[in-house]
């Protein structure tokens, strides 16, 4: 006991020199050199797998603007923690980086739930998160900056498109959680203002591996195209088990809105041929800009590699931060805020100019409907004319507003 | 009429597939009374070692054989599965006999282990194996379509289930192992070898899960949970059926199977996994035995 004690007290001693030592060292450091951001995705667990093409664009986008000379003159330097794919260490880990690495911004996250776990964080703190990922919306905190998709940049000119290529059966299909329930619930109220049907409606759990029921209700219902969120491995589960009742994109189209070209090689070219899908980037997209984009990554993390829509959404993040502050003149959160505001805060992004709303935070960017090829890679079919305004709680569409939309918990 | 069809055949195939997972599981914790929470990852390994006999076949021999690689992939699995359920029988299983609550955690831990390692060597992105060109698509009859995939699982767990049924009643080994099962001193006494009994009847357990495995892996994508996904309607289906019943497990499967095709074709899947459990929940309170108990002399 004693022992134990006197051995106690000498390892705090021995902590507070060192402490003692590690604040000197910090004051002698050469501070305005460089300048630390904090990255936050999942290294371990799930989904790890899906965040490191993430992480790893955002990684290129960093060294890139470090090459040419940094931002304000300083070197951008990155400090990383993994968010294990759980909630709950997201909110943890965000608080270690802006508390103690203090961090000047974040970018980081993936699912909604992580994002919805360090939102009141960065909010407490009055610090920045960058967001890369499309998500179902009805969110708008004034200390993130959502660079993917607000659901009318995705969701719904998917539907539209739907509508004016004929489709009037829609059957809905989802994995069960947030994002697929908020979905539908648009599609539902858009598709009834339209005047079509929603057949049948659908939610698998997330670790589901039977489909057969499901198939043979999509069978009664005689859909003429299933609109699928479903997430993870019931993409592969549900798209095998239509393949072996010899369906294809000829008897049962699909549009999908978690299907990148990351899962359509998962799943296999052959089972996705022909089927749809809406995101804002491919990379097949065909604009200078996206041909420099796939050469660096592919260059830097190797040939096979493919990018996607998060990775250039988390790419494009970067840049808009460094833009931000170098038209802010300043690091602090407070002066990127006001210079987001403007409105005029833009990047040649690979998908095409995008420009941060000063309202909303979200970004004005092109949306895209692609086919699935036999090479495994998405062709683009349609096309916005230019881009589109975000508008996380669809108040600019009168059904939505009529319908009362609300935000699911 | 076709809808009643669709039910059955799905129920029928649904079923089959509890039952090959829960074949090994009727033996190990039927007939052993081990409690296996790694039986799932043996699934697991059934189907990476599927995986893995189709990337050698793809890169080392000429397409034209390609389909057999499923075959190939079949033997390997139970070769696998067996080898390491041998392994874990004679270093953590035989140590722990007669205490349930420790073999409990102990494979628990195993099965993490093991979820990590696969994990560390094949990824965490799942990967997904390609049916061979005799088993992808289906056979319409009028306005049904049945697919090969299914039609070929439940003939592989008809298969399985003779070949458990000839070795346990039927072979010199059967007769040993029931007979360990039901009285080990006497058996001893009798001359059998039963540490060398227990060891291969644990191995042919998780061995028959490792074929569970190759045959799951035709249904969706595999990763290091693959496995957890199955063994929950495993163990209600053992336990349904009467612990230690070949029979009992066989009805027991197709309760669940059937009962939950049945209720999620008219409500949704979640409130079909809830129904079957109150199914499971009512039916134990009527008869904590299961459907079939064994009547034996031994006094326990």
């Amino acid at each position: 006991m004693n022992i134990t004690r006197k051995f106690l007290s000498a390892l705090a001693a021995g902590a507070l020199v060192l402490g003692a030592f590690g604040l000197m060292g910090c004051e002698d450091s050469k501070e305005s050199a460089t300048v630390k951001v904090g990255l936050l995705h999942s290294l371990t667990g799930p989904m790890a797998i899906s965040e490191k093409s993430v992480r790893d664009a955002e990684v290129l986008a960093i060294e890139q603007i470090n090459k040419a000379g940094g931002v304000l003159g300083k070197q951008i330097v990155f400090v990383e923690e993994d968010g294990a794919s759980e909630p709950s260490t997201f909110a943890t880990k965000a608080e270690k980086l802006i508390d103690i690495e203090k961090v000047v911004t974040v970018f980081g996250c993936w699912t909604s739930s992580s994002r919805k776990a360090v939102k009141p964080i960065f909010e407490e703190y009055k610090s920045l998160l960058w967001y890369p990922v499309q998500y179902e919306g009805m969110e708008m905190s004034p200390n993130i900056v959502y660079t993917g998709a607000a659901p009318n940049q995705q969701i719904v000119p998917a539907i539209e498109y739907l509508i004016s290529k004929g489709y009037k059966k829609l059957f809905l299909l989802g994995s069960d959680y947030v994002f697929p329930r908020t979905a539908n619930m648009i599609i539902n109220a858009q598709a009834k203002a339209a005047g079509i049907a929603v057949v049948g409606e659908e939610y698998a759990d997330m670790d589901q591996t039977d489909f057969a029921a499901i198939i043979a209700k999509i069978e009664a219902a005689k859909p003429d195209v299933i609109v699928n969120t479903l997430n993870g491995t019931g993409n592969v589960s549900f798209f095998k088990q239509m393949s072996e009742k010899n369906y294809s994109s000829k008897e049962y189209m699909t549009m999908s809105f978690s299907i990148a070209e990351e899962e359509v090689a998962t799943i296999g070219p052959a089972i996705l041929k022909g089927h749809m899908v809406s995101w804002n980037y491919y990379q097949t997209t065909s604009t200078p800009e996206n041909e420099a984009f796939v050469a660096a990554y592919k260059a830097k993390f190797g040939e096979k590699r493919v990018t996607s829509d998060p990775a250039e959404a988390a790419y494009d993040a970067v840049y808009l931060w460094a833009e931000a502050v170098k038209v802010a003149k300043s690091f602090e959160v407070e002066a990127i805020l006001t210079a987001l505001k403007s409105g005029a805060i833009s990047f040649k992004a690979p998908e095409g100019v995008v420009t941060v709303d000063g309202k909303s935070q979200h970004l004005s960017k092109p949306v895209r409907v692609g086919v699935v090829t036999d090479d495994g890679l998405i062709k683009e079919v349609f096309a916005t004319a230019g881009p589109v305004v975000p508008d996380p709680y669809l108040t600019t569409y009168d059904w939505a507003v009529k319908a009362g939309l609300q935000p699911l918990n | 009429m076709e809808q009643t069809i669709n039910i059955l055949f799905n129920g029928l195939s649904l079923s089959s597939i509890i039952l090959l997972t829960s074949l090994g599981l009727a033996i190990t914790f039927g007939v052993m009374r081990v409690i296996n929470m790694a039986h799932g990852e043996f699934v697991m390994i059934g189907a990476y070692t599927t995986f893995v006999v189709q990337q050698i076949f793809s890169k080392f021999l000429p397409e034209a054989i390609g389909g057999l690689y499923y075959f190939v992939a079949i033997a390997a699995a139970f070769g696998v599965a067996f080898g390491l359920g041998s392994l874990l029988e004679k270093f953590v299983i035989s140590r722990l006999y007669g205490r349930e609550i420790d073999s409990l955690l102990a494979t628990w831990g195993i099965s993490l282990i093991l979820q990590q390692g696969a994990r560390s060597i094949f990824g965490s992105q799942g990967v997904n194996v390609t049916a061979p060109a005799f088993l992808s698509g289906g056979i319409t009859l009028g306005e049904c379509t049945f697919s090969y995939n299914r039609i070929f699982i439940i003939l592989l767990v008809a298969l399985c289930m003779g070949a458990v049924w000839l070795v346990m009643y039927k072979s010199n080994f059967g007769c040993q192992m029931r007979a360990v099962m039901q009285n080990r001193p006497m058996a001893q006494c009798m001359g059998i070898n039963s540490r060398k009994v227990d060891n291969i009847t644990f191995a042919m357990g998780s061995g028959f899960a490792g074929i569970a495995g190759c045959s799951v892996a035709l249904l969706g994508s595999i990763d290091s949970t693959v496995g957890q996904s199955y063994i929950v309607n495993s163990f209600m289906a053992v336990v349904l059926g009467g612990v230690g019943n070949l029979a009992g497990t066989v009805i027991g499967s197709s309760i669940i199977g059937i009962s939950s095709i049945f209720t999620e074709n008219y409500t949704s899947s979640t409130i079909a996994k809830a129904v079957v459990l109150l199914i499971v929940i009512v039916f134990l309170q009527k008869r904590p035995q299961g459907l079939f108990v064994i009547k034996s002399r031994n006094l326990d």
